[in-house]
């Protein structure tokens, strides 16, 4: 009996090992998806769907708010239905571009590079884009939505990270970021910062005025000594930070709740909050900002419809809701003829667009140029962020 | 049972029918019988446990490409060593250690009551009622009951207006916060395998102890706690291990604080290093051994 026992358990167990075993080797050690590094030459027939990734408030079909509506136009004039899923952060939609489920991707310049090396996203012909014409000269061909001179998607909008601050809080207001750093401490526990390793931009730009000896030049080239001192600043805050947020309804409750009273935020935040005790600064330091780019797959089941909703999303009308939507500026002058609020975002001011420092992906080869030199790259500040929240 | 009707047809259909040839196959060979019966629950077990659990040891000793995020499957042991001897890990799980034992000891304390009123006090149709009752709040999703302790918690939320009177404050958000919205979540969990330690307790024991002369407390200490053990080390273990793994409730109310789940998730989601990911899961995973282990000493994995 015992033996019968122990022979039928050893047998079990080597049955559950032998599946196992055949399951991994057949999962094997594939390296992932290869891109086709091909540029669409001409468009064919529409496919009749298309799925789509985006920050939240990009793709809005009327389910969230009825009068917010620009999917429903574009789904009757060109039959392709649309599928959309919202992101939170940058690396949240790089990994899901990896699933392999979405044809379209609006995504930051802290996710873009990342994408065209992994091979995720395919160069685009903006020859077939008939609105590209109008877009503004400077979001064109920049270092976060080309490679080599070849353009891997279509400019969406851009904003700024800016300031917020409650104002019972701060009645006479707020001009420096110095309020969430070295004078954080009057508010402890009521401070929030985005939680994203691409914060330490953030406080490179305010070493960049504040400790002008440290020599950086770009937020997003450091080399260690600058991450080190970045990192310092960021580990003082840190126990002031009441929360980080990246889930920006979050963000809106604790402004509006008072449980957070300063800290970073978007434009689209600051038009939610209810309560109308807050107000949003660009503080002198400057500051950090984002640039869209809508992408297409390398792996994309319908690119007609993919190429039909970049040339839709970038027609001005189409543009100046998403962005007005958003909060942030749109891609074309010719945008600002369907919207009342152009100036307040500085829409087509090359200087002031000039003066965000448009989110990048860090890298080991140094974006200022700098050549004696290896800058840390963005695992590196990955770990630095994990460490600076302990 | 049914035998009337198969013996009335036996003469025609006991040999034609493939049924039941199978049917008389499979009762001469028990080992075919069994293989049979096992092999669908047993490839789910060998596909989602073992399996699962392989593929998360092997990645660990994966590494990452930091630029394009391609999984690079050349062998290291480099996340394994930055997992053990990385500070940062070290303070992460002791802080997550901690907040699953007070999450547990809490959901003990305010077990144990409940379940002896539900057990050994309440009439038979309040102990439907109260069974009922503890389950109700598993009705709920996970989400939205946090989010309620969310604005519970916040600034002029309920407890803050309760504790106000008495000199109070709210804990705000934290890791108290943290604590007490785990705590909620996984009551039930532990109420329910007290609660059956208790049924199991016979009262003629309670009686006899009384009769012998023994105050409330000593019946308790005496009778009652050493049966009920085993029920509490099992209720134990769902508040322990479900607190090990959980990274929604603190990055919702634990304020600027991170535990070994949200590690995990920072590294999957953010950071796109599913194999350092892989190596700190180890870590939740070695300490649940351990507590098994330990566990099954008392027996008290009988009562689960």
């Amino acid at each position: 009996m015992r033996t019968t026992a122990t022979h039928r358990r050893t047998m079990l167990a080597g049955l559950a090992l032998a599946s196992s075993v055949a399951l991994l080797s057949a999962c094997g050690t594939s390296s992932g998806s290869e891109g086709s590094g091909e540029e669409a030459t001409s468009l064919g027939e529409m496919e009749g769907s298309v799925s789509i990734l985006a920050w939240p408030g990009y793709v809005e079909d009327g389910s969230n708010d009825p009068t917010v509506d620009w999917v429903t136009p574009f789904e009757e004039e060109t039959g392709c239905q649309v599928t959309s899923k919202s992101y939170g952060t940058s690396d949240e939609a790089f990994s899901l571009m990896k699933t392999g489920d979405y044809d379209v991707v609006a995504a930051s310049g802290d996710a873009s590079l990342r994408l065209v090396a992994a091979g995720d996203v395919a160069p685009v012909n903006t020859d077939l884009l008939k609105n590209y014409d109008g877009i503004f000269d400077f979001l064109k061909m920049q270092s976060w939505n080309s490679v080599d001179g070849v353009s891997y998607g279509i400019p969406h909008g851009y904003g700024a990270n800016l300031l917020m601050y409650n104002t019972d809080v701060f009645p006479d207001g707020l001009t420096s970021w110095s309020a969430v750093f070295d004078d954080a401490s009057a508010n402890a526990g009521k401070v929030t910062a985005y939680d994203s390793p691409i914060y330490i931009a953030d406080a490179a730009v305010y070493l960049m005025a504040t400790q002008p000896d440290l020599g950086i030049t770009n937020p997003y080239a450091l080399d260690e000594t600058q991450l080190a001192a970045a990192v310092d600043l960021l580990k003082a805050q840190r126990a002031n930070i009441g929360e980080y947020w990246s889930d920006y309804l979050k963000a809106i409750q604790a402004f509006e709740t008072g449980d957070s009273v300063v800290g970073t935020t978007w434009q689209v935040i600051q038009n939610y909050v209810t309560t109308g005790n807050t107000a949003v600064v660009l503080p002198d330091e400057g500051t950090t900002g984002w640039s869209d780019t809508w992408m297409i797959s390398s792996t994309a089941k319908s690119p007609n419809c993919a190429y039909a909703w970049l040339d839709y999303i970038a027609s001005p009308e189409a543009n100046a809701q998403a962005t007005a939507y958003f909060g942030e500026a749109p891609s074309s002058l010719a945008a600002c003829d369907f919207r009342d609020d152009c100036e307040a975002f500085h829409a087509g001011d090359a200087d002031y667009a000039s003066k965000i420092w448009y989110w990048s992906t860090p890298i080991a080869k140094c974006l200022d140029g700098r050549t004696d030199v290896q800058c840390t790259d963005y695992s590196q500040w990955t770990t630095a962020w994990s460490e600076i929240k302990g | 049972m049914t035998s009337t009707p198969t013996t009335a047809r036996a003469g025609d259909s006991l040999t034609e029918s493939p049924a039941r040839k199978v049917s008389v196959f499979l009762s001469q060979h028990a080992r075919v019988r069994l293989g049979l019966l096992l092999s669908a629950p047993l490839f789910w077990l060998g596909l989602v446990y073992i399996a699962a659990l392989a593929a998360l040891l092997i990645t660990a000793f994966w590494t990452v490409d930091s630029f394009t995020g391609q999984v690079q499957t050349t062998w290291t042991l480099d996340n394994i060593i930055t997992v053990l001897t990385g500070s940062l890990y070290q303070t992460v799980t002791l802080r997550t250690v901690g907040v699953a034992l007070l999450v547990t000891i809490v959901d003990i304390l305010v077990a144990l009551p409940i379940a002896f009123f539900m057990a050994k006090v309440a009439s038979p149709r309040l102990q439907r009622i109260l069974v009922i009752a503890v389950l109700m709040p598993l009705w709920a999703s996970y989400l939205v009951k946090v989010y309620a302790w969310r604005s519970v918690l916040s600034q002029g939320g309920i407890a803050e207006w309760i504790a106000q009177p008495f000199g109070g404050s709210s804990p705000g958000y934290g890791l108290p916060a943290t604590i007490i919205t785990l705590a909620y979540l996984w009551l039930p969990y532990v109420i329910l395998p007290i609660y059956a330690g208790l049924e199991r307790v016979p009262n003629s024991l309670l009686e006899a102890s009384s009769d012998l002369g023994a105050k409330t407390w000593r019946t308790l200490g005496s009778v009652v706690l050493p049966m009920l053990w085993p029920a509490i080390i099992a209720g134990s273990i769902f508040s322990f291990s479900l607190s090990l793994g959980d990274y929604i409730t603190v990055n919702i109310v634990g304020g600027a604080n991170q535990l070994l789940g949200n590690l995990v998730y920072t590294n999957v989601g953010a950071a796109n290093n599913l194999p350092l990911a892989a190596a700190i899961a180890l870590i939740p995973i070695a300490i649940m051994v351990v507590y098994l282990t330990a566990a099954r000493r008392t027996g008290a994995l009988n009562n689960l």
